[in-house]
């Protein structure tokens, strides 16, 4: 008695392989139509911007005549936006971790805190920049000021730094911290001198990634009424400024032609920007990461 | 002797302090912890405390149901928010239709059939993707998708809301897959085990085993994603237009909830004025999307989970 038709089964399996061929070569062209689609956007903007790009765009204030539109002032008012954002959102968010994962106690406050953070990160930027307007711009009568921008986006990064922390402040061993306490240190003294030192370069690759998400970030900005044609440079916090994402912004809903060039060029110097950071972010992540 | 007792009374005082420190350091880092707390409750409270007085000027019901939005009207302004519900809903269906098959693809591609190395190259440059600023999107859709649109299909206007929905579904594309791609990844290996040997292809156990198993992964993947599309804004903003719509065409201008307030800020409407006040209320309707559709992805990966 034969259990099983030999032929029937190999022409079901026949049917069955080439089914899985196909799906196969679906499933690859999928992943390679996501891939293919970012290699057509950097094409697009390096191809359309790289004529404009020259130490005069870099060097220039805006200006109404395309040809001589430069970044200046918003290339400036970026670096100073990262000088108020990176300080305050580092402090607060790797404060938030440390208290989350060292001092909390599992309790009903803890479980609120950690819930609020995980929500905190689905809020729209946009709506981040009505924070800002109410609270920034007309309460603290900030105005709009690179203080109040550097608040608004700090708040709005916050999450992911404290969440970055939180993974880098739990994969230190618990080794370490036993041996610390067990030798006398006191628990401050212990994530002082024991935990944060081994837990940096995750917090640091985290929060360069955060950081390189505020620099590129507009809605808030727009919100909050950060101007765009500025022809000054800021000589502080409380002056008001302009910033790359919104120059940018300005630019490319210009009817003109000749600003659409203007726009790439002054993209692929935000793109400049992001790709220093990010090689920062990956070059700490490699050197410094200490595997227990 | 006497020095010794010297240094004991300098240490134990030096203890004291120390010990004032470690009291004091707790309640120093809650009170940081509790800044993301306070932002959420700025967050709620501004929204409701300035869409009840735009609520004083416009009446609930007229918002709510209204299907015309004309507030820059001169004869009378007219704020029903349907046709920016619409025109977000217009972009948030083509982008989960572009994102939701290619995600998914891309994602049991990743978890089932690339080798290691593909893999660890892939997905790196997949969060490149992710890691894009919107407004290089926007200027994406504008210049290039639109155009190349308008070259098949010529009723395309150059604001639309089928070339932002495209764009926004690229933009979200890695979302899903990386999500998704961690959902299959954790269904254990004797599953995938068990069915092979039992002779299923590939696909076989991809589609009938991993996928139903990863399946609450999967869907909180989506849901986070379109909150995500709901809540985009420089991408709408540039290549959607600001015509707010209530209807079905996608070839002509629309407006979404996010470019009105984007509009409304860029044209620096008078503090007091029931425009300025508007924009709260289209970003708290905003906020409520956005939210519910959080707790539906905690939701759904909670509920729905396959322990193993």
């Amino acid at each position: 008695m034969r259990y099983v038709e030999q032929e029937k089964v190999i022409k079901r399996m026949n049917g069955r392989l080439v089914v899985n061929t196909i799906f196969k070569g679906l499933f690859m062209a999928a992943t390679l139509l996501a891939l293919l689609a970012l290699v057509v956007l950097l094409y697009r903007i390096i191809t359309q911007g790289a004529s404009h790009l020259s130490l005069d765009f870099l060097m220039n204030f805006a200006s109404r005549f395309p040809e001589k539109a430069g970044i200046k002032a918003a290339l400036i008012g970026s670096l100073w936006l990262m000088a108020v954002v990176a300080p305050t959102s580092i402090i607060l968010g790797v404060g938030s971790a440390i208290y989350l994962e060292e001092y909390a106690k599992q309790n009903k406050l803890t479980t609120f805190i950690r819930l609020n953070i995980s929500n905190l990160a689905g809020v729209p930027s946009v709506v981040f920049g009505l924070l800002g307007l109410t609270i920034f711009v007309r309460a603290f009568s900030l105005g709009n000021s690179i203080l109040a921008a550097g608040f608004t986006m700090s708040l709005l990064i916050l999450p992911v730094i404290i969440v970055a922390s939180q993974e880098a402040i739990r994969s230190v061993p618990k080794e370490l911290r036993d041996a610390s306490l067990g030798m006398g240190a006191t628990k401050w003294q212990t994530v002082v001198n024991i935990i944060l030192p081994a837990a940096i370069p995750g917090i640091l690759t985290g929060s360069i990634l955060a950081l390189s998400r505020a620099i590129g970030e507009t809605a808030p900005l727009i919100v909050i009424g950060i101007p765009v044609i500025i022809q000054f440079l800021p000589r502080g916090v409380f002056d008001t400024f302009t910033a790359l994402p919104i120059q940018i912004f300005d630019w490319a809903s210009r009817p003109q032609q000749e600003f659409q060039v203007v726009a790439a060029a002054g993209i692929i110097i935000l793109m400049i920007f992001l790709l220093i950071m990010n090689s920062i972010a990956v070059i700490i992540r490699n050197k410094f990461q200490k595997r227990y | 002797m006497r020095t010794s007792v010297q240094e004991m009374i300098a240490q134990s005082k030096g203890k004291k302090n120390k010990k004032f420190i470690e009291k004091i350091i707790p309640w120093i880092l809650l009170l940081i912890a509790s800044v993301s707390v306070l932002t959420t409750i700025g967050i709620v409270l501004t929204l409701i405390i300035e869409t009840i007085t735009f609520f004083r000027r416009v009446s609930v019901f007229d918002f709510v149901f209204g299907t015309t939005w004309l507030p820059f009207s001169n004869k009378e302004e007219l704020y029903g928010i349907l046709p920016l519900i619409v025109g977000t809903l217009k972009v948030t269906l083509i982008a989960v239709i572009v994102a939701v098959p290619i995600g998914i693809s891309a994602a049991i591609y990743l978890s089932e059939y690339a080798s290691e190395t593909v893999r660890r190259i892939v997905k790196p440059v997949l969060e490149v993707l992710a890691g894009i600023p919107t407004i290089v999107y926007g200027f994406f859709a504008l210049t290039f998708v639109t155009p190349l649109l308008q070259t098949f299909f010529p009723e395309i206007k150059i604001f639309n809301a089928i070339s932002p929905g495209i764009v926004v579904g690229i933009m979200i594309i890695p979302m899903i897959a990386s999500l998704s791609e961690d959902a299959m990844s954790a269904v254990p290996r004797s599953i995938r085990d068990g069915a092979l040997a039992m002779g299923s292809t590939k696909f076989e156990v991809a589609w009938k085993i991993i996928v139903p198993a990863a399946l609450s992964g999967i869907i909180a993947s989506v849901v986070l994603a379109v909150s995500r599309a709901i809540g985009e804004t420089m991408i709408v903003s540039l290549a959607g237009g600001s015509t707010p719509k209530f209807d079905g065409d996608f070839a002509g201008s629309i407006q979404t909830m996010t470019a009105y307030i984007v509009q409304v800020s860029k044209g620096d409407a008078g503090y007091g004025t029931t425009i300025y006040y508007s924009i709260y209320a289209v970003g708290f309707t905003l906020f409520l999307f956005t939210m519910l559709m959080n707790i539906l992805a905690q939701y759904v990966s909670k509920r729905f989970r396959e322990e193993y």
